[in-house]
């Protein structure tokens, strides 16, 4: 087999027994059950009027629906009940820290949700005649500009539609690139082992052979085993900076360089812009492509689990590359949008389309608002608060858990901490589980792969000293527990609206739509 | 600022902690050089709500919303009334700022929400599973094509003529890294759809055939035939739709036999927002499901017996299977598969089939109407909300010039196919419930002038 | 007699026809057994390719043959019941049957001690 489990987690069936609610309705005061829509709503019952249908004959083409959907409907009230009801099963940052290493769960201004709602963005349609949405372009120039102004890079490509995607696009411009030059042949991209899983699984959709490139005891990549890996087969790297431990790459500009001498580009995954936006331009230390998760640095809410937004900016060398449609601003103001129609003579060597229409606009607004809102100081302010917050957390942590990196100099907006000194049978999903009952969603556990067990911290700059002390006396606390061997740790969560769940039952026999029950018995 | 919480004796108590003298010591690892030494200097400071609103209201107010004319636009995205209890669920806090469901005993919310959208989305689609949405149609597009790849171990796709030129730009687009060939071809404007042509293209080297139901001018036929012949040669039916509404009215693709169904869900609670975010429906036959991409919800139990939700089948996902998952897809569109979830469970079946019946009724009345004035000729003979008409001129002039007079005429083929000049006199236009026949007499009219 | 890979295969050998699974060392380090994917009767494999996958809920894991040969037989137990590779990991889980074509390829492989020795320095 290949690396068994490199994460060292293993999941088993979490042991049953009888809850004991002694409620009737199965409630426990605030915390509510709620049944599914399917079990509550009615196909005949709606909770809209529609307007009564013209009577037309209809030109359907013989294929009117003759046969029921089964889509229940709800009255308004029941589904206001219904979401509110579900709304409260969930952690959220408006609820409390996110201890999230890599997805920077930091504050949503609501002044981004009131900016996206004004009409003139929310009601517009992505193909009128461009004269008529020029606010719209508007948005996405100038928010363009600005990631183009804080990564010191010359271009962008703003469609992309989560981080993956962008990772997508700037992989496949570098591959529009060495093609142009003749260099097509070139089939690997090294990939550090501590790289989130999109990494490697870009590369290999673009074509490319993924190796590994190892890291040093200090967490970083190893430098020297990069350089000679490096050849005339080699497209590039894909490095993330700072990495998925919390520590910034010292050496990257030498990686650039090296890459570059040996005809490569070099990819920056901008997962953790967050440490040093206003402070670093990544452009600065050689950059080809880096992509930016508006969803994490520019505070666009995660909306459990989405829509993102990975705009990717591009070096002079790749920019020509860029996918279509983009924006482009005239000496007169006027702004146009390039889309197949012009590519012909303005931008011949665009690699093609990534999605249809323009982008995530919604995204766009919100994270403008919110730049515009920071401004150039208070983004540099972001990014060392996030440093400081993180470090405040790394010092008063070490002596209670194993810091691996932490002898060798600070992190960055990140900590990172492993398994080792839990005793036996105690491992990190003990100590994720046991912070659930105080009252906080775990830290990113086992990632990146590179450090056994690993907890990965990120408290982002929006939390005040109050709310990091309190969360690190919650960690310390159940991490002495772990330490004790407090067995009733290893059945966390207790306190939550559900226990530990069995995920090996969910893989096995995977339910994944409702099915009414009498029916499946007439079946049998 | 507002949005920093930290104090300056905060600041310094926590230094002091650490034990460093000032927050440069913290970032010591950055190469000197590598540091700008106070905020990029070109970029304008922080700014007040007031100042934020000011700015952002004045680029909104340069744009003609949809309310503010007579709206006819559709080809992939549509206007659609959206109840106000939609939006305000969504922006609880506990849906909002909510993280992915990976710790499921405090995310039973999004959970459950999952899985009841993929419940809706596969029968709305009358596939046996749905997963829990992609970013997009576009991208769910391309990967059903690399899903039939995977699946049938054959690299020639068939894309309809019908299938949105934006979707088909996409394929082709990733085609070229994953060694697909795709065919594809022209639109006609004729009321015929191009089945029998695919048909007869079907050959064993086909991984899949694609078409868009109804298609970019608005055209429906019967996707059984085409089904029956793409299996015959053991081939799988992609079916693609853009317009969700329609399936309020219209057989789904996967009762017409389709292996794989995806669509557009933005019509339902999502709100045209210039083009994204989207949320992109993927549902297939159960067979399949392992070569699904994206995110699943599953039902299970908990340590107490209780019914509970996960997220499961994460092996094929890319943070395990990295260079091995189906894709590389991370996010799904979790905000916007609420909003659809909520708007499809206050519409119920029976408020689907009433608008429906409402958008298909106004298309048919507005398509009579103006397929009678001097220069226009309606191209369809069927069609849901959306229908195509042939003008005695080129298309996009027509609609710049309405544009310039208030009115959003629908799409021009022109901006859709440009330099195809068979195609250069069609305008595609939907009608939806919140188009009146007011709006329906300005086009009439305006049209008329037009054309004169 | 039973022979092992340093990837934690183990292959029995019964004439030409070799036996072929995981240890029970694997299946501890994989955690619950949620999907195994066994390769086709009729399949060629060459000794060090990737014949079959085992998935837990967190981790999935490829299996390379220990032997070149060709397939005869996939444990078809293990679609229904993945769970049995977790149980009985050296026996009724094992993954799949073929006929070996270089037996000389056994000579490279460690033995039970062996084994049993480098499992104990990981």
């Amino acid at each position: 087999m290949n690396t068994i489990n490199q994460s060292g987690w293993r999941p088993t069936t979490p042991e049953t027994g009888e809850g004991s609610t002694g409620t009737f309705t199965g409630n426990r005061a605030l915390m509510l059950e709620e049944a599914l829509i399917f079990e509550i709503g009615s196909t005949e019952t709606t909770g809209v009027e529609v307007a009564e249908p013209a009577n037309v004959e209809t030109r359907l083409g013989g294929l009117a629906r003759n046969t029921p959907i089964g889509l229940p409907g709800l009255s308004e009230p029941e589904t206001v009940r219904h979401y509110t009801r579900l709304s409260r099963q969930n952690y959220a940052i408006d609820l409390g820290l996110f201890p999230l290493g890599s997805c920077t769960m930091k504050h949503n201004p609501r002044l981004n949700e009131k900016m996206a709602r004004l009409p003139g963005f929310a009601d517009v349609h992505p193909l009128q005649p461009v004269d008529t949405v020029q606010g719209a372009l508007g948005v996405i120039n100038e928010l363009a500009v600005w990631l183009i102004e804080l990564t010191g890079m010359h271009g962008v490509a703003m469609t992309p539609k989560a981080g993956a995607h962008g990772e997508l696009c700037g992989i496949l411009c570098i591959k529009a690139a060495l093609e142009a030059k003749g260099e097509g042949h070139r089939k690997v991209i090294l990939v550090p082992e501590s790289a989130h899983g999109t990494n490697p699984a870009t590369a290999a959709f673009a074509g490319y052979t993924v190796e590994d490139i190892p890291a040093t005891a200090e967490g970083r990549v190893d430098v020297e085993a990069l350089k000679a890996r490096l050849g005339p087969d080699v497209a590039g790297v894909m490095i993330t900076n700072p990495n998925t431990c919390g520590l910034f790459e010292r050496e990257m500009r030498t990686i650039s360089d090296a890459v570059h001498a040996a005809g490569g580009f070099v990819y920056c995954d901008g997962a953790n812009f967050n440490a040093i936006v206003g402070r670093v331009r990544p452009g600065d230390l050689g950059i080809d492509a880096m992509h930016i998760n508006l969803h994490k640095t520019f505070s666009t809410p995660h909306g459990g689990g989405g829509p993102g937004s990975g705009p990717v900016v591009l070096s002079k060398a790749l920019s020509p590359y860029g996918p279509l449609p983009f924006t482009e601003r005239h000496a007169d103001g006027h702004i146009t949008l390039v889309e197949e129609e012009t590519v012909g003579d303005r931008h011949p060597h665009s690699f093609g389309r990534m999605c249809a229409f323009n982008g995530q606009m919604g995204m766009f607004t919100r994270a403008l608002t919110y730049i515009l809102s920071h401004g150039a100081d208070g983004l540099r302010q972001v990014a060392e608060d996030s440093v400081l917050n993180a470090n405040y957390i790394l010092r008063s942590l070490e002596d209670t858990l194993d810091a691996p990196f932490a002898a060798s100099g600070p992190c960055m907006h990140e900590a990172i901490f492993s398994d080792d000194g839990l005793p036996e049978g105690f491992s990190t999903i003990d100590i994720a589980k046991g912070l659930i009952d105080e009252g906080y969603h775990p830290m990113t556990m086992y990632f990146p792969l590179v450090v056994h067990g690993a907890m990965l911290v990120e408290p982002t700059e929006t939390e005040s000293k109050a709310a990091l002390d309190q969360f690190i006396g919650a960690l310390r606390s159940v991490a002495e527990r772990a330490k004790a061997g407090d067995e009733s740790l290893r059945s966390a969560p207790h306190f939550a609206p559900r226990r530990r769940l069995d995920e090996t039952l969910a893989a096995r026999k995977p339910v994944l739509v409702w099915k009414d029950p009498e029916l499946a018995q007439a079946a049998e | 600022m507002r949005y920093l919480p930290l104090t300056q004796p905060d600041r310094e108590a926590m230094l002091a902690t650490i034990g460093a003298k000032t927050i440069d010591d913290l970032f010591v690892d950055v190469p000197a050089i590598a540091q700008l030494d106070g905020p990029i200097r070109d970029l304008p400071m922080h700014a007040s709500e007031l100042a934020v609103e000011r700015h952002m209201t004045a680029l909104a107010r340069k744009n003609l919303t949809a309310g503010e004319a007579p709206f006819f636009l559709g080809c992939g995205a549509y206007r659609h009334h959206v109840p106000a209890s939609v939006d305000h669920l969504i922006q609880r806090g506990e849906f909002l700022t909510a993280y992915t469901p990976y710790q499921p005993e405090i995310a039973q919310g999004t959970l459950q929400m999952l899985f009841e959208f993929q419940t809706q989305v596969a029968r709305l689609l009358g596939t046996d599973v749905a997963n829990a949405s992609m970013y997009d149609g576009s991208t769910a597009c391309w990967e059903a094509i690399g899903m039939a790849r995977r699946i049938t171990k054959r690299g020639k796709a068939i894309l309809s003529g019908g299938l949105h030129p934006h979707y088909v730009s996409v394929a082709k687009t990733m085609a070229k890294y994953t060694g697909d060939h795709l065919e594809s071809s022209l639109p006609t404007l004729s009321a015929e759809t191009d089945i029998d042509s695919l048909i007869a293209a079907i050959d064993d080297d086909t991984s899949c055939v694609v078409v868009q139901y109804p298609d970019i001018l608005g055209r429906i036929a019967d996707l059984r035939p085409l089904a029956d012949a793409a299996h015959a040669k053991k081939a799988l039916l992609i079916a693609v739709v853009t317009e969700p509404v329609a399936l309020g009215a219209l057989k789904s693709p996967g009762e017409m036999d389709a292996d794989i169904v995806v669509g557009e869900g933005q019509s339902i609670g999502v709100g045209l927002q210039f083009g994204g975010p989207y949320v992109g429906l993927m549902g297939c036959k159960e067979k399949y499901v392992r070569q699904m991409p994206g995110r699943f919800c599953g039902e299970t139990v908990d340590a107490e017996g209780k019914r509970g939700f996960v997220l499961t089948l994460s092996t094929r996902e890319q943070h395990i299977r990295r260079e091995k998952a189906t894709s590389n897809i991370c996010t799904n569109s979790g905000l916007c598969a609420l909003a659809f979830s909520i708007h499809m469970t206050l519409l119920g079946e029976a408020g689907l089939r009433a608008l429906a019946a409402t958008n298909h009724a106004g298309a048919v009345a507005a398509a009579e109407r103006l397929g009678k004035v001097p220069g226009v000729e309606l191209v369809n003979d069927a069609f849901f909300n959306e229908f195509t008409l042939k003008l005695s001129k080129e298309a996009r002039p027509v609609v710049r010039a309405l544009a310039d007079k208030g009115i959003l005429a629908g799409v021009s083929l022109g901006r859709l196919y440009p330099g195809a000049d068979g195609l250069a006199n069609g305008l595609v236009v939907a009608v939806t419930e919140t188009t009146t026949s007011e709006d329906v007499e300005t086009l009439d009219s305006a049209l008329e002038e037009a054309l004169a | 007699m039973r022979y092992f890979t340093e990837d934690h295969e183990w292959v029995d050998v019964d004439g030409d026809i070799g036996t072929v699974g995981i240890t029970d060392y694997a299946q501890g380090q994989l955690g619950d057994i949620v999907f195994v994917d066994v390769p086709e009767e009729g399949k060629t494999v060459t000794k060090g390719d990737e014949a079959a996958v085992v998935e837990s809920v967190k981790a999935a894991s490829d299996v390379y043959t220990p032997v070149s040969g060709t397939v005869i037989e996939g444990n078809a137990e293990l679609a229904d019941n993945p769970g049995l590779v977790n149980e009985d990991a050296d026996g009724e889980g094992w993954f799949f049957k073929l006929t070996l074509s270089d037996p000389s390829e056994l000579e490279g492989l460690m033995d039970e001690a062996k084994y049993d020795a480098f499992v104990a320095k990981l």
